[in-house]
């Protein structure tokens, strides 16, 4: 009994992940209808700044080192955040109301992401802002004289061509200086040491042991979610928030700023994924690759949960962690020894963290087959809701 | 002009049975057949998504289902490969000693040749009807697609005992007419064979495109509430079209598979899933020339940039996805049929700015 009280917790604490990062999904899915393909990498850039400013705090040692994960969880939310308030503005407000396209080009992004993060280093960085930069420079300088006659669009586009020739040229040439071209991370994992205080029990409830990661893990996720919980419905711009995912034309005709809006909650939504991401690197090594071990189960949350409920939310997505851990370890055949052979069987072939993915994929394909939009279905009376 | 756009596809066709393997050395044509069976899956997704508006994130189920498929005949057929019970010899590594039962029927050739294409479609049919007739669309179905795929590559995967898992099945080393498969002139029939099933697959997609049927396609992407209230039942159409891709994918996989000789849980990756719909993005979606060319530009990109730099290609591929959805909504094949290139001329002087009227322009619907 007690391995499988473990195991739950064991499912809670994947389970919380899970929330902290789909809550963020579905907010932002609720409210413009897009999919995030590249959440899974905000993921990923959270848990990165963890081990940055784990590294910063290293050198300092003693006190001040067990007090870098709180700082790094707000660094996390704040990096995060405005890397996609940045991609809110330059790319998803231009594929407004065409959300298949955005899932594609989203997913562009994360690409990016992911080998940025593989092979950045001090040279393409330079290289990166000089290109930017002269584009944006080039663009100026081309707009002031042309911007009226009917080639600019194609002008500009050779400008922004040439920017990016530049800067190749120019990351080529600080690539010559051998401390700059040294990769700041590299396509290995990077493993983060959680401080002290986080390590080993904190205290027994009878014959339980009381895991500091896994009840951190919790307790974060909880807090995160009432905070999440409590800016949607008691402050002016949750309210907002609420009032453009309700109706956004209508929202719009009455004087909120939906565009302003849209920016806010991508910005929130994405923070609340790099918070996820400090808290895996507490669960184990990670890399480059994080975001895609996480983002399909996020998915299975929201289509599990419904959108524009976070109630649902949390639902799917601790009863998800919890079908995970508790079939994916086979705690099942430990625990009730005796039970029929063709259920052993059956629980045998689908033990391992893999195969009880595909066990929560049957079983959400059949939820669906009953209740077609989740566990908690927005009412509307569009056709389309 | 009518005569020689008629002949257009001949000579091309001429092109790719005779000109090219003259031309290329037996790697160039070996990728150029690749291409071409990867022109196939375009073909389908193009059906699904650029037609009817299911962008499908999964079709590399099928894909694989049609190569795990031929993959299983030719390792059960190879006398080479056998170990001590006369079934493939990995199985002996995990200590299995009887061939999976489902492995059985594809000791038969023909079942195989049926399976390629009837497995795929048997499973998309069941999957699509499943979730279309809880009228689950847009972003729901592309997610619920890209999950569908990480399970079945879970399955793949994890199940050592009956595919191999992560290795996959190598075909390069199987038998074929007492001849290797991975030999140069195995290879050089099995382009032949991809050159003509693409034009076949392209007068199927065709044929589900035109008349009645394609008008219904058409018309379940544009506004589907607005054909349920006319009185159609669209979960037929959506379903018909998704086995239908599904089947296309199948044989897809299969010519890719003896083409490159293994087939793997790789090709169910969700990455590789998502490329497929963006080589029908570059080559121009509601067309069905544009998938086949965007197939083979992105692919033979791909090569291109891998052989050079392979760490740039990731940053490659994002930027064209980025670029394909932003700036040409239409692909490369839709730009040029829209007049994009005399715009562009016309934009310096260099031609006369084409006479429409705007409003009919603007919702000029891709015909092929």
């Amino acid at each position: 009994m007690e391995l499988f009280f473990s195991q739950i917790l064991d499912g809670l604490s994947i389970g919380s992940v899970l929330l902290l990062a789909a809550t963020g999904l579905a907010i932002v899915f609720g409210l413009m209808g897009v999919i995030n393909l590249a959440h899974g990498e905000f993921m990923m850039l959270g848990a990165y700044v963890t081990y940055v400013v784990q590294s910063a705090f290293k050198p300092m040692g003693g006190v001040i080192f067990e007090l870098y994960f709180p700082v790094s969880l707000v660094l996390a939310f704040i990096v995060t955040g405005l890397i996609g308030v940045l991609l809110e503005r330059t790319l998803i407000r231009k594929l407004y109301g065409r959300p298949l396209e955005t899932l594609l080009a989203t997913w562009g992004v994360s690409l990016i992401l992911i080998q940025l993060i593989r092979s950045v280093s001090t040279a393409m960085m330079l290289g990166i802002i000089v290109g930017v930069v002269v584009g944006f420079l080039l663009s100026k300088l081309l707009g002031a004289k042309f911007s009226e006659k009917p080639f600019f669009t194609y002008l500009n586009g050779l400008g922004w061509a040439v920017a990016i020739g530049i800067g190749l040229v120019a990351v080529n040439l600080f690539d010559q200086a051998r401390p700059l071209s040294k990769a700041w991370f590299g396509p290995r994992n990077i493993d983060v040491t959680a401080p002290k205080w986080l390590q080993g029990s904190w205290g027994m409830i009878g014959t339980i042991e009381l895991p500091g990661l896994r009840i951190f893990i919790i307790l974060l996720s909880a807090l995160l979610l009432l905070a999440t919980f409590w800016f949607l419905n008691k402050s002016v711009w949750g309210l907002r928030i609420r009032a453009v995912t309700q109706n956004r034309q209508m929202s719009n005709c009455l004087g909120i700023p939906t565009d302003r809006v849209d920016s806010i909650t991508f910005g929130i939504g994405s923070g609340l994924a790099g918070v996820a991401g400090c808290a895996i690197t507490l669960l184990g090594s990670v890399g480059p690759n994080l975001g895609a071990a996480y983002i399909v189960s996020c998915f299975m949350v929201i289509v599990l949960g419904g959108v524009g409920n976070l109630l649902g939310t949390v639902l799917a997505s601790l009863l998800l962690g919890i079908i995970q851990s508790v079939i994916g370890s086979g705690t099942l055949l430990t625990i009730f020894p005796d039970m029929p052979l063709a259920a052993k069987g059956v629980i045998e072939f689908f033990a391992t963290t893999s195969m009880s993915l595909v066990l929560v994929f049957i079983f959400i394909i059949v939820f669906l087959q009953f209740r077609p939009n989740g566990m908690f279905p927005q009412k509307g009376r569009s056709v389309d809701a | 002009m009518k005569i020689f756009q008629r002949l257009v596809p001949w000579i091309l066709l001429a092109i790719a049975l005779f000109i090219l393997p003259a031309a290329l050395d037996d790697f160039r044509l070996n990728l150029f057949g690749r291409y071409f069976a990867l022109s196939i899956t375009a073909l389908a997704i193009d059906l699904i998504w650029g037609f009817t508006g299911l962008l499908s994130l999964g079709q590399g189920i099928f894909f694989a289902l049609g190569g795990y498929a031929v993959a299983m005949n030719l390792m059960l057929n190879t006398k080479s490969l056998a170990g001590g019970n006369g079934i493939p010899k990995f199985f002996e590594n995990y200590g299995v000693d009887q061939l999976p039962f489902f492995w059985q029927p594809f000791w038969s050739p023909v079942f195989t040749l049926i399976a390629i294409w009837v497995i795929p479609a048997a499973v998309a049919g069941l999957v699509g009807w499943l979730i279309f007739r809880n009228r689950i669309k847009g972003v729901y179905f592309s997610i619920i697609t890209q999950a569908a795929l990480m399970v079945f590559f879970h399955f793949f995967n994890g199940q050592q005992k009956l595919f191999d898992g992560t290795n996959g099945l190598k075909t390069s080393t199987t038998e074929l007419f007492g001849q290797l498969v991975g030999s140069p002139d195995m290879q050089v029939w099995f382009y032949r064979l991809t050159v003509l099933l693409l034009p076949l697959a392209f007068l199927v997609c065709r044929y589900f495109t035109s008349g009645r049927f394609g008008d219904a396609l058409i018309a379940i992407r544009d506004d589907e509430s607005r054909l349920r209230f006319a009185g159609f039942n669209p979960v037929p159409f959506k379903t018909i079209v998704f086995l239908v891709a599904g089947a296309l994918c199948g044989i897809s996989g299969a010519l890719y598979t003896i083409q490159s000789g293994i087939v793997s849980p790789q090709y169910m990756s969700i990455s590789f899933s998502i490329e497929m719909v963006i080589w029908v993005a570059v080559g121009g979606r509601g067309t069905l020339v544009g998938p086949i060319i965007g197939a083979t530009v992105v692919n033979y990109l791909r090569s291109l940039v891998s052989e050079a730099l392979p760490e740039a290609w990731l940053f490659v591929q994002g930027a064209l996805f980025i670029f394909v959805v932003v700036l040409m909504p239409d692909g490369i094949y839709g730009w040029i049929t829209k007049g994009g290139f005399r715009t562009f001329l016309a934009a310096f002087g260099i031609a006369k700015k084409a006479k429409t009227y705007p409003q009919l322009d603007k919702e000029a619907i891709p015909v092929d």
